[in-house]
């Protein structure tokens, strides 16, 4: 897997408008295979919009995104991305089981694949419960949990770690890095700044426009400060200045 | 088109339904009851054997078309229909899942309200009871194909719930219940014409009242199988992969 050529992801010149108001001015950049890049910045900078584009459920204005070698959305990419969006789509009416089953049918996974992502996301004690009684952090482990079936080659997480605690956070950061190293390619997106610390690679968006892209020290490096939240001021005022 | 993925969905939908006890009895008991309502308000042995069968023509038109329209709204808001969409899932995958599992709960429904009514409450039937149910469960088809379709122009589960009186009522109206369609004025007859419930309670009173199989009842019932199609079909149309 991780010698196949070419990047994960390659986003050329993407412009999409939502609402009649452009949200993305012409992204381009790469995602190398096998690593975990951030996606960061403010609430309403166009993440989501962004990660909806790579899945290819987003309607883009122009502009072309490259997914594992196939334009996004490609019917043979449906096996090949695990996608979780930021509120937890899963079904509260059925238990964490029932939902993982299904998805795992649809996708044409394992039937013991279920209990495999449970134990990943630290949920095999929930399984019979009904997902509607879970707290907001388990039903977005548990939505996660969908993402990780059939062991997809990229994984689009938008916003997995809300409303989580430390220990929590540090557990799933930790499996995002195990399956980095087995190969997969994950795209996490965050408007946490101290969570960019823990990708080997970071896009930083402000107002639909990259602010920066590159690794976690090239960042503190090019903002002369060895915190992240500051680089992250420093570029935005860099900018401001470069355009008066 | 996949088989599996279909009856994966349609076990997923009749699974939702039994962890909703209350939704599954309210289903299958309030047409007994209004039906049983009707018998004893008419008091009337020959006119309930006329009204009976149209009431039973428009009961599952209108909880399908109910169940399906805040259903699948609530798909779209929760993002599981995205989830899906950005899988390998077809969207007539989806709706044969839908139609399986709204079908087997129609069937169901109407036995139950057609062994009260030929029993209990005394109903004459002339044709086969088997016509009834193939009537009955081609209608809580139509029912469910336009209340997916009317679904996707609801942003909201309480504007879902609105279409129901808008699409449901004027059909009811006009379908010969409350007047047969050739005592209407001419205008209101033609607009009946149109209105794919006129059909299916025609079918309903052709059984009713004859153990033929007449020619009417046979157009009857390809005009109310072909509009199920077509509602399936337009309703199709409004699953979309890529959303704005």
């Amino acid at each position: 897997m991780m010698n196949l050529p070419g990047p994960a992801i390659a986003v050329r010149d993407l412009r999409v408008v939502r609402g009649g108001a452009e949200v993305l001015h012409g992204l381009t950049f790469e995602v190398p295979r096998g690593q975990v890049t951030g996606l960061l910045g403010p609430s309403g900078c166009g993440k989501t919009t962004l990660i909806r584009s790579i899945v290819g459920v987003q309607i883009v204005t122009s502009g072309e995104v490259t997914v594992l070698g196939e334009p996004a959305g490609g019917p043979a990419l449906r096996r090949k991305i695990g996608y979780s969006t930021q509120s937890a789509a899963i079904y509260r009416d059925l238990t964490v089981l029932e939902n993982l089953r299904y998805f795992a049918a649809v996708l044409g996974a394992g039937k013991d694949d279920a209990e495999r992502v449970l134990e990943e996301v630290g949920l095999a004690g929930a399984g019979r419960q009904l997902a509607g009684s879970l707290s907001g952090g388990q039903l977005g482990r548990a939505s996660l949990a969908v993402a990780l079936l059939g062991s997809p080659e990229l994984l689009v997480l938008d916003e997995p770690t809300v409303g989580l605690d430390p220990v929590l956070r540090q557990d799933l950061w930790g499996l995002f890095q195990s399956l980095a190293e087995r190969g997969v390619t994950l795209v996490v997106s965050s408007h946490v700044m101290d969570e960019a610390a823990r990708c080997q690679r970071l896009i930083i968006l402000r107002e639909g426009e990259i602010l920066a892209d590159g690794s976690p020290d090239g960042l503190r490096e090019r903002a002369g400060t060895t915190d992240l939240e500051e680089a992250f001021l420093r570029l935005v005022k860099e900018k401001a200045e470069r355009v008066r | 088109m996949s088989l599996t993925i279909t009856l994966a969905t349609a076990g997923r939908i009749l699974a939702q339904l039994r962890h909703d006890r209350r939704t599954l009895a309210l289903l299958v008991g309030v047409p007994s009851v209004l039906m049983i309502l009707l018998r004893y308000v008419i008091d009337d042995p020959a006119s309930f054997d006329r009204l009976g069968p149209t009431l039973l023509g428009i009961f599952p038109f209108i909880v399908m078309f109910m169940v399906t329209s805040i259903t699948t709204q609530r798909e779209r808001a929760t993002g599981t229909l995205e989830r899906l969409m950005a899988g390998p899932l077809g969207r007539f995958d989806l709706l044969l899942g839908y139609a399986l599992a709204f079908g087997a709960v129609a069937a169901a429904q109407v036995a139950v309200v057609l062994a009260i009514s030929l029993t209990w409450l005394g109903l004459e039937v002339a044709g086969s009871v088997w016509l009834l149910v193939l009537v009955a469960v081609l209608d809580s088809l139509l029912g469910m194909a336009l209340g997916l379709f009317f679904s996707a122009f609801a942003r909201t589960e309480f504007q879902a719930v609105q279409f129901m009186p808008a699409v449901v009522l004027p059909q009811s109206l006009l379908c010969g219940l409350v007047v047969p369609r050739d005592a209407m004025a001419s205008w209101l007859e033609r607009l009946s014409d149109v209105m794919p419930l006129s059909y299916a309670v025609e079918a309903m009173q052709e059984v009713a009242r004859t153990g033929d199989v007449t020619g009417v009842l046979v157009r009857d019932i390809l005009i109310v199988a072909g509009c199920a199609v077509l509602a399936l079909v337009l309703g199709a149309a409004t699953l979309r992969r890529r959303t704005p």
